[in-house]
């Protein structure tokens, strides 16, 4: 066999194995660049890949690397994917995430600032609560997606996508620079924390014997600073990408590596890598930016009309408002869906077929769930087929496979209201 | 494991894989023919081993007593795929020129393509490979066998690698 095909994107139209001349497994990475780049990319990607304090810490344990978005991380350990995500469902997994970019906002006009790049409403933000998001650009396409928490600190706290750190960054320092010319008080500081991603069930409990802080008052999009496991100066907040409760800390990297160790001194806890969370994130209908939405997707036809706030669409005030605004009532050409089919899985390209095999769009992630056990996928449908329960068809290896239009998320999700 | 050894040379990356793998699967069957092994999997590893052979792609072709093939996927090959969670095989009756691609592999994060070993029919597929195709990498030698076919041109067996050359392949392309 050969290992010709593509890979769902771990963060883009990324993480992929391709095959070389001698049929040799190749994996090669890549953010939110386009295919094309990628492929450029890979060579030198392989040459000079980022490592995270963590990284000799995940060869230790058995972590095989692979190339992402410039870094070096790990797709899996010693467990098979299936037990990784698995473990997730039923315990808790620990996920290296110091790829991502962090910023602190700081500054009077932070919110101003900030509001002027993002679709949130900031201001309507309780103290230390925080929202998903979307930088938009002035075609009205998504740059990128992000969590942004309104600190009671005196900085808003950022999290954006690693494949497009450097498309956000000099996106932030170019409006930094018209806010300072135009007297605004605001500045950006990009941090050099680790991030660690805690996720699952007994996340809480395996925590709590940690933090002082009483974790059922920390409920879903809050966060809060903490002494986590006698580290101090670490940033909790209760979100994630898996669709399981969980939290992300924030942690300053010359002691990442002890607070995971003290972590996995818990049973409950096992490492997992990008493979794992590609398929949790895709169960809990979380989108990948690269593949799902990018920046020739608008938030209406990736039906995140919800990140953009009330006030918001009343004043227009963000990029591509005149284009995005009126889509939410004239409706889209075509719209993001959920799929489910049973047979050959389904990935990235595939193309989806109305019942009586016309083209009617394609799909942008896929793969097989391994809690349902069946193919779960996102893509773009033609509006008119963007109803669930439609009958569709996806085309894999030139033959039409019976799927269906299904709400997301298609694992019921676990986040915590308290 | 003493066995592990082998394996151990072919890459730092598969040394933590291996306890799972020996549990299950005969231990590397394809090198441990006339060398003392756990007593109980050396009578399977001969067997096994007699005729396997092996092509750059990774797949493993075994001449039965009837005169058939029995092919499946390497070792090396279901490690780096991962759990396969869907096989995709041909009807019984295709005919495969040598190096046709005749199904695929899917793994959760992965999807493969498979080549013919040999120029045949195809006379059997694996049934239990539908509900279970996890048996491909519990048991890529034995139980995860995925099609058995008629042995048109046995020539052409002399083109493929046996197990100590697909052995050193392996080696030669895991740097």
């Amino acid at each position: 066999m050969m290992w010709a095909r593509l890979m769902v994107g771990v963060g883009g139209p990324g993480l992929g194995l391709r095959a070389s001349r001698d049929g040799l497994l190749r994996v090669s990475g890549a953010g939110c660049p386009g295919k094309r780049q990628q492929q450029r990319q890979a060579s030198s990607a392989e040459a000079a890949l980022k490592k995270t304090p963590l990284f000799d810490f995940h060869r230790e344990h058995g972590g095989k690397m692979v190339g992402f978005a410039g870094w070096s991380m790990p797709v899996q350990y010693k467990d098979s994917h299936i037990v990784s995500h698995m473990h997730t469902r039923e315990h808790c997994s620990i996920f290296d995430v110091s790829h991502m970019l962090q910023t602190k906002v700081h500054g009077r006009d932070r919110v101003k600032f900030m509001e002027s790049l993002v679709v949130a409403d900031i201001a309507e933000l309780k103290d230390n609560q925080g929202s998903l998001s979307l930088f938009t650009n002035e075609k009205g396409g998504i740059m990128d997606d992000l969590i942004v928490t309104k600190t009671d600190q005196g900085y808003l706290y950022v999290v954006s996508n690693a494949g497009c750190a450097d498309k956000d960054s000099a996106h932030m320092k170019a409006r930094l620079a018209e806010c300072k010319a135009a007297g605004f008080d605001v500045d950006l500081e990009f941090l050099d924390e680790a991030l660690i991603a805690l996720q699952g069930p007994s996340m809480s409990q395996v925590l709590q014997q940690g933090v002082k802080e009483d974790l059922s008052k920390l409920t879903f999009m809050t966060s809060a600073l903490a002494t986590v496991f006698g580290i101090p100066g670490c940033r909790v907040t209760r979100c994630g990408y898996t669709g399981e409760d969980g939290v992300e800390i924030s942690v300053p990297q010359h002691r990442v590596v002890e607070l995971t160790e003290k972590l996995l001194q818990n049973r409950e806890v096992k490492l997992a890598g990008l493979g794992a969370r590609d398929s949790l994130r895709l169960e809990a209908g979380l989108c990948l930016y690269g593949n799902d939405i990018d920046e020739t997707t608008t938030p209406v036809e990736a039906t995140l009309v919800w990140t953009i706030g009330k006030r918001r669409r009343q004043n227009k005030d963000f990029p591509g408002a005149d284009i995005i605004v009126p889509q939410i009532k004239a409706k889209t050409a075509r719209k993001r869906v959920g799929l489910v089919s049973t047979g050959p899985p389904v990935r990235q390209h595939t193309p989806i077929l109305s019942s009586e095999g016309k083209v009617i769009g394609e799909v942008t992630s896929g793969c097989p769930s391994p809690c349902l056990k069946k193919n779960v996928a996102m893509g773009y449908v033609d509006a008119a087929f963007a109803k669930n329960g439609t009958a569709i068809q996806v085309e894999v290896r030139k033959k039409a496979c019976p799927a269906t239009v299904s709400k997301m998320p298609f694992v019921p999700t676990n986040y915590f209201s308290g | 494991m003493a066995a592990c050894g082998l394996l151990r040379s072919v890459s730092s990356n598969f040394i933590t894989v291996l306890p799972a793998l020996s549990r299950s699967a005969p231990l590397c069957p394809w090198r441990r023919v006339s060398k003392p092994c756990f007593g109980r999997t050396i009578a399977s590893s001969s067997r096994l081993s007699a005729a396997l052979k092996f092509t750059d792609k990774h797949e493993w072709i075994r001449v039965e007593d009837d005169g058939n093939g029995t092919v499946g996927i390497s070792n090396f090959a279901q490690e780096a795929l991962g759990d396969v969670v869907y096989c995709g095989l041909p009807e019984v009756g295709t005919q495969l020129a040598q190096q046709d691609e005749f199904g695929a592999l899917e793994s959760v994060k992965a999807a493969s393509e498979l080549y013919s070993p040999l120029t045949g029919e195809v006379v059997e597929v694996n049934a239990l490979l539908a509900d279970k195709p996890g048996l491909v990498n519990k048991s890529c030698y034995k139980d995860g066998w995925l099609m058995k076919m008629t042995i048109a041109n046995p020539a052409e067996l002399d083109a493929l690698m046996d197990e100590a050359a697909y052995e050193r392949y392996i080696r030669s392309i895991e740097d």
